[in-house]
């Protein structure tokens, strides 16, 4: 079971979401994102584009180190693992 | 409805109403969030945002309580499969190899314009270069693929290579800067909604009239004066087009090369710039409801130098199709001003006249642009502004 944490900003954007942390089942980082589009519709597009990369400003760590892969969001979980959802900063 | 005016800047969504006989400005939604386009379809009052996130991505809100409330709509998607050609990528040359294009799959960059028809029909247009459509009031939308696959833009790339050349190419106006052609234009004929002119930077104008099936460009009289071919079929940059509401065969084309009018439903196209009169550079136009021959845009002084001319701001007014052009100053800020105007952020309904600019300065006109008034100047940088 992952325990998955999430920006202040997609809390608001997605109340239904709660506050987190969220505990969620799931052996891969793009399953936590398919639960986290089935809790939340919607968020899946928020996070990833239409291909399914993470999008470019946004990263995701487990157990601290950002994930590898971008792409199809493939970085496997441990029993426990910590995600967080975060958002780059940027200017402006 | 020409009592509520609709501001999209880049921290939010504003709406200023008319009550008592002045306008009241509030902050609608979507604060902190950039809004590239604020609409209302007039069929149905619902309000659409075209929203843009620095890390999010660009997301389709809309409201149907005038802005009190808002949701996330169905959003817009590039279908697997749509890619599109770009130039030539350094970092993918091989070298000793000849420069190709590089083909790309694409993403949603950013929602730039929408427009609406009769029967909830929505209109949606897209950097990358998509016009996207909903028959089904925004419930869900489908990229318009003979648009997408047009022979100008290198073919059908979804069931093979293409033709391997295009003759779009970009802009830098999507939210991350990436360089990829973009609709910013999406004008449908309110006497038959199966022609529509689309308004592409940087190609040209596009026009169907079977509904999208097909589509030619509508390019001819267009100069332009930074390519090698001034008189080449595409390659324009138009910075906004406007149909003329009840006469659609006037429309009105504001350029990177200068202010253009046809009078032949964009057929041909004639340059009426006035650059005496400091009519040339400039994003946005408007034109009058009625009368296709009277229009409005917002000069600023050339491509260089985007900004008001001689730090005085001004609209400039013809009222026959471009032959001469009038200065409108009363009630702008003459000294000190540099506000450009961005394509979409001045409007037309009736007599009055509206824009606001990348200053956060919106200022409005009840008398045609004779004389203006300030409706706010403490803004985020404006858009959009749009009547409805």
């Amino acid at each position: 079971m992952a325990v998955v944490e999430w920006t202040a900003h997609l809390k608001t954007l997605f109340p239904v979401l709660g506050s987190g942390p969220a505990s969620i089942e799931a052996g891969t980082v793009a399953a936590v994102i398919a639960e986290l589009e089935r809790r939340a519709p919607g968020i899946a597009f928020y996070i990833c584009d239409e291909l399914g990369r993470l999008r470019r400003h946004v990263n995701i760590f487990v157990d601290g180190e950002m994930i590898v892969d971008r792409r199809a969001l493939g970085d496997r979980l441990g029993e426990g693992s910590r995600v967080f959802i975060a958002q780059a900063l940027s200017g402006g | 409805m020409a009592d509520r005016i609709l501001i999209g800047t880049r921290k939010g969504s504003f709406i200023a109403e008319n009550g008592s006989g002045a306008f009241r400005l509030r902050l609608a939604g979507h604060a902190g969030t950039c809004v590239n386009y604020l609409a209302a379809d007039p069929e149905t009052g619902t309000i659409w945002a075209a929203l843009g996130f620095g890390h999010w991505g660009a997301k389709l809100s809309r409201s149907t309580d005038g802005g009190q409330t808002w949701a996330d709509a169905s959003q817009v998607k590039y279908p697997p499969g749509a890619r599109y050609l770009a130039p030539p990528d350094p970092d993918e040359e091989i070298e000793g190899e000849p420069t190709r294009y590089t083909i790309r799959d694409a993403t949603l960059l950013k929602l730039w314009v929408l427009a609406f028809g009769p029967g909830g029909r929505v209109y949606v247009g897209t950097i990358p270069g998509g016009l996207f459509v909903s028959e089904d009031g925004g419930e869900s939308f489908e990229l318009n693929r003979p648009l997408w696959n047009h022979e100008s833009r290198g073919g059908d790339l979804f069931t093979g290579e293409g033709l391997g050349k295009t003759d779009w190419f970009g802009t830098p106006a999507s939210e991350g800067g990436e360089f990829a052609a973009g609709i910013h234009s999406i004008e449908v004929d309110p006497r038959n909604p199966n022609r529509i002119l689309v308004a592409v930077s940087t190609a040209g104008v596009i026009e169907t009239t079977d509904g999208g099936k097909t589509w030619r460009g509508r390019n001819e009289g267009m100069t332009n004066d930074y390519s090698p071919d001034q008189n080449a079929e595409w390659g324009h940059d138009p910075h906004s087009i406007q149909m003329c509401k009840a006469n659609p065969d006037h429309v009105w084309q504001q350029n990177h090369c200068g202010v253009f009018y046809s009078s032949d439903g964009a057929a041909t196209w004639k340059k009426v710039s006035a650059p005496e009169q400091g009519v040339h550079f400039g994003f946005p136009v408007a034109v009058d409801e009625k009368d296709g021959r009277t229009a409005w845009v917002v000069p600023g002084i050339s491509d260089q130098r985007r900004m008001a001319i001689g730090g005085g701001l001004f609209v400039a007014r013809t009222t026959d199709g471009g032959a001469t052009w009038q200065q409108l100053r009363k009630g702008l800020p003459q000294e000190n001003a540099y506000d450009v105007v961005y394509r979409h952020a001045l409007a037309v309904k009736g007599d009055r006249v509206v824009f606001g600019s990348t200053t956060g300065n919106l200022y409005l006109s009840e008398d045609r642009g004779e004389t203006w008034q300030t409706l706010a100047n403490n803004l985020p940088p404006i858009y959009s502004v749009r009547f409805g």
